[in-house]
């Protein structure tokens, strides 16, 4: 006896929740892989998911086993040269099999990682883990809304380039219909009464022109019912829906004067990296707006911000300058939610500095949602960032970090954005 | 029933089933009817089949799971899930044909993927070959319960899944790792189990939690006086030494929550469950390769399955029970299909062309009725067994075995024994032992529990040959402090016959 089953169908993904229970468990060896993985990742590739490794050590499960030493009495097949009492030396330590490339490992035994990959969603999920959106509750509260014009029926007003010609014609007919329908009865019974008469063998002379002159008014009537009418018309309506926007714009400023070199930039591209992956979980669609800055700003593509090398003083105004030019002519602060990133090495023209604290205050802060400042440095701190020292004193949505090494990136950017703890009135 | 087996088998004409690469049910079906037709042809008595058709995702899970059709939630199986799909991706392992199940009925997967062949060499294999073991070993009949195993695994499933909303995945997760790490010091080698049966399950459950509760209760009554242990033993506790670690903590951890401890039941009973699988792995495989060779050859004579059939059969067959030599880079031990397998069809010919070698060796088999021997040694055996029983000296010379002793006190090893005259027994003896699972598994009982001190637990390694205990007995230490609660050591005599500490948890100063 057997029955077949036929399974194929079947719910799939059965592993799935132990698959999370093996996450959960080593979230702190999945965590430290995953940050080590954004310091080498492009731009580009904030798509995928990202393969995670695991030393094997840490994933084995201990049992009482047999270990060195004493006694061993092996079988093996495939004699082809040995005969009883042979004394060989002794094999090297056999690695287990499949023989893959293991990396050695410095407790001294082979070691093979584990890997694996995990999908976009774990991988943000894990990045961003304890994060939040900067002023995510204010954001709430002064949310910005647009406006989305839909089609929302007919309405008897409104403007004539909105009128609607079938509609209004239909209504056309119907009204004429309704007008004139008594005295189209009315004239069908006068007509078929002077049929009758007219049948008659006998003249009726003065009945019939009776019947004629009234049929004629009534003819006269029912055309005066005019074609189209005021009441006729029907507008296309349109009402105004809200919609929650769902666009941001991000700013990424950076310093390329002499004094940033490629390793800098490397650093700051990193944290561009990571705001940019931040924010792409929150909006749909997401601008970025790359401005670079020696003396002069200019706006450029993502290439020529991070490689192309330019030489000269730092005047870092110039940038915060373009910057609000940029949200005045394209991303009105209505619109857009407006988010600002500041990389440098520190270095500014001295009267500079109070001019940029100026224009974040008076202008960019108010507009933006979150505005960040990271210093890529290891020397001591110059004017810049004591004067947005003051400027973090005094604004919720404005962060500063200091950055020395590649390392620094995530521990920041994790303090730049922790949840606060701190509720926003 | 009685069948003259030598009888040749008649060559019927017959129109031969279809031998299209793709599958259908109807096939399937027309398939599984002319093997269970052979199969019984051949006295293979088997619990009733349940046949499902699954994808290679499926089979993965069913990986995962070590072959439990129903799991309980504990991530290494997400890790091994995660494990197979990677080598499987990589190209680094085919899947498995096939995952049988020891129920009643019994569960057999086939991977959608199987070509008609592989599905017809599949059911001939585990629904018959396997299924038929499952029935008549002794084994299995004395440790494993197949109509009731499915509600068990239902049952500790949901039990889990409760505990952990109760008392938070990461107690339950604790718990199990520590079970884990314990999992084969779950038997009473020496002792037949109970069965396990769910209705009795739930029963015993309830009122054991009723009883341990009210055991609680009782404790706080007396909460001035010093806290009693149920046992009264003063001087030695436990009396005897206790190898199953797992029972033993399930019963005598003074700490442990009720539904701790039936998760310590829990993973036992599991343990308990496949304690057969580990001992009949030569044979269980090798009777149901046996059988579907057996079986579809009987089809072929019989004009049911075509020539392309044969080929694509034996193709697959040969890779099964193909065995590297030692020196070969694929080697990795004995293949226990290959073993198994040759062994059987080796005492066939015993059986029935028996030579003068095999009269002195077998004088009790030679010339038998091949069928009755070979059930009788399915039934009666496990691998340690039927291999010093039944491995010939024909069967030394064609696996060309050589024995090779490893004394780590020497810088060399030695070959003991080869394929000759004077080696067969020894290589009998050695390959044997080595299924032996006493040899296999460490030997490490409880030899005492404090429980009028400082219920600190002692543990007794006994080495076999002289092999130390491997490194990683402090990690299962840990788990097993983790269930005691209290102080626990590993002991073991040393040379000068004094028993000395060889590992401890929680660590102390080595001056103690």
């Amino acid at each position: 006896m057997a029955n077949f089953i036929d399974r194929r169908l079947n719910s799939k993904n059965k592993s799935t929740v132990n698959r999370q229970r093996f996450l959960r468990r080593y979230k702190n060896q999945i965590k430290k892989s995953v940050a080590d993985a954004i310091n080498q990742r492009g731009v580009t590739d904030i798509d995928s998911g990202e393969n995670i490794v695991i030393p094997k050590r840490d994933l084995s499960e201990p049992f009482f086993h047999q270990g060195d030493g004493g006694i061993k009495d092996r079988v093996h097949p495939g004699n082809d040269q040995f005969t009883t009492g042979d004394q060989i030396p002794r094999p090297p330590k056999q690695q287990g099999q499949g023989g893959g490339p293991g990396d050695a490992s410095d407790s001294g035994e082979g070691e093979d990682e584990f890997t694996f990959s995990i999908s976009k969603e774990e991988y943000l999920n894990l990045l961003f883990e304890d994060l939040e959106l900067p002023n995510l509750e204010k954001n709430q509260l002064d949310k910005l809304i647009e406006y989305k014009t839909v089609r929302s029926g007919f309405c008897a007003q409104g403007m004539p380039s909105n009128i609607d010609i079938v509609k209004s014609l239909q209504g056309s007919i119907a009204r004429r219909i309704a007008m004139s329908s008594s005295k189209r009865k009315k004239l069908k019974k006068l007509e078929q009464e002077l049929l009758l008469l007219n049948n008659d063998k006998h003249d009726h002379i003065q009945q019939e022109r009776e019947l004629t002159s009234e049929i004629k008014t009534l003819k006269a009537k029912i055309a005066k019912i005019p074609f189209i009418d005021t009441f006729d018309l029907r507008f296309r309506n349109f009402a105004k829906q809200a919609v929650p926007t769902s666009k941001a714009v991000m700013f990424c400023l950076m310093d390329v004067s002499g004094s940033m070199d490629q390793a800098t930039k490397e650093m700051a591209k990193r944290f561009y990296i990571l705001l940019y992956l931040f924010l792409s979980r929150t909006y749909k669609n997401i601008d970025v707006v790359y401005i670079r800055h020696h003396t002069q700003a200019k706006e450029v593509d993502e290439h020529e911000f991070f490689y192309s090398q330019e030489t000269g003083g730092t005047i870092a105004s110039s940038a915060i300058e373009l910057m609000n030019d940029i949200i005045c002519e394209r991303y009105s602060d209505s619109q857009w939610n407006i988010y600002g990133a500041q990389a440098s090495d520190g270095d500014n023209w001295a009267d500079d500095s109070p001019r940029c604290q100026a224009l974040l205050e008076q202008k960019i802060l108010p507009k933006s949602r979150y505005f960040s400042y990271i210093e890529i440095t290891q020397r001591a701190h110059q004017t810049l960032w004591k004067h947005y020292l003051q400027v973090e004193a005094s604004h919720t949505n404005f962060a500063m970090q200091h950055i020395k090494s590649v390392a620094d990136i995530y521990p920041v950017f994790r303090e730049l954005f922790k949840k606060s703890t701190r509720t926003v009135a | 029933m009685t069948n003259n087996d030598n009888e040749a088998i008649q060559k019927i004409t017959t129109t031969p089933l279809d031998d299209t690469p793709d599958w259908t049910f109807e096939l399937l079906g027309q398939y599984q009817q002319e093997i269970a037709r052979v199969a019984d042809f051949y006295r293979l008595d088997t619990y009733s089949n349940q046949i499902e058709v699954i994808t290679a995702e499926q089979m993965m899970d069913a990986y995962a799971s070590v072959g439990m059709p129903i799991g309980y939630s504990h991530w290494t199986f997400g890790k091994k899930f995660i494990q197979t799909e990677q080598n499987y991706q990589r190209g680094q392992m085919g899947l498995a044909y096939e995952i049988v199940i020891n129920s009643s009925p019994c569960i057999s997967y086939l991977m959608e993927e199987n070509t008609l062949t592989m599905q017809a060499l599949v059911m001939a294999h585990a629904c018959y070959g396997h299924n038929s073991f499952f029935k008549g070993n002794y084994l299995f009949k004395s440790w494993t319960d197949a109509s009731s195993i499915i509600d068990y695994l239902l049952f500790a499933k949901n039990y889990i899944s409760q505990c952990e909303q109760k008392y938070g995945i990461s107690d339950v997760e604790a718990t199990l790792d520590a079970c884990h790490a314990l999992m084969s010091h779950g038997v009473d080698r020496y002792k037949r189990p109970q069965k396990i049966s769910l209705d009795e399950e739930l029963k015993r459950q309830t009122e054991r939690a009723e009883y341990l509760q009210s055991q609680v209760n009782a404790l706080w009554r007396t909460v001035p006086k010093k806290k009693q242990p149920a046992n009264e033993h003063k001087y030695k506790f436990p009396k005897e030494p206790q190898e199953n670690i797992l029972y033993f903590i399930e019963k005598n951890a003074p700490l442990l929550e009720p539904w701790q401890r039936e998760i310590v039941r829990i993973v036992r009973k599991i343990s308990q469950y496949f304690y057969p699988q580990k001992q009949t792995q030569v044979m269980n495989e090798g009777w149901a390769c046996f059988w579907h060779y057996t079986i579809l050859n009987h089809l072929y004579d019989e004009g049911l399955v075509t020539d392309k059939f044969m080929l694509e059969f034996l193709h697959s067959h040969t890779d099964v029970v193909a065995q590297p030599d030692y020196n070969s880079k694929s080697y990795s031990g004995i293949n226990p299909y290959a073993l198994g397998f040759k062994m059987f069809i080796d005492i066939r010919r015993i059986c029935e062309h028996p030579t003068e070698e095999d009269k002195e060796y077998f004088p009790e088999i030679a010339g038998s009725n091949w069928l009755d021997t070979l059930h009788f040694a399915m039934e009666n055996f496990k691998d340690e067994s039927f291999i010093s029983q039944y491995l010939s000296p024909k069967l030394i010379r064609d696996f060309k075995l050589f024995h090779i002793h490893d004394n780590s006190d020497n810088n060399y090893v030695e070959i003991g024994a080869i394929h000759n005259e004077q080696g067969y027994k020894k290589v009998r003896q050695n390959l044997a032992n080595q299924y032996n699972l006493s040899n296999i598994e460490v030997n490490i009982q409880i030899v005492d529990a404090n429980i009028d001190g400082d219920r600190a637990l002692t543990l007794r390694y006994t080495p076999h040959n002289g092999v130390e205990l491997g490194k990683s007995k402090d990690e299962v230490l840990k788990h097993l402090h983790y269930l005691w609660h209290f102080d626990v050591k590993i002991i073991q005599e040393s040379q000068s016959g004094e028993d000395k500490i060889i590992a401890r948890c929680p660590q102390k100063n080595k001056d103690d």
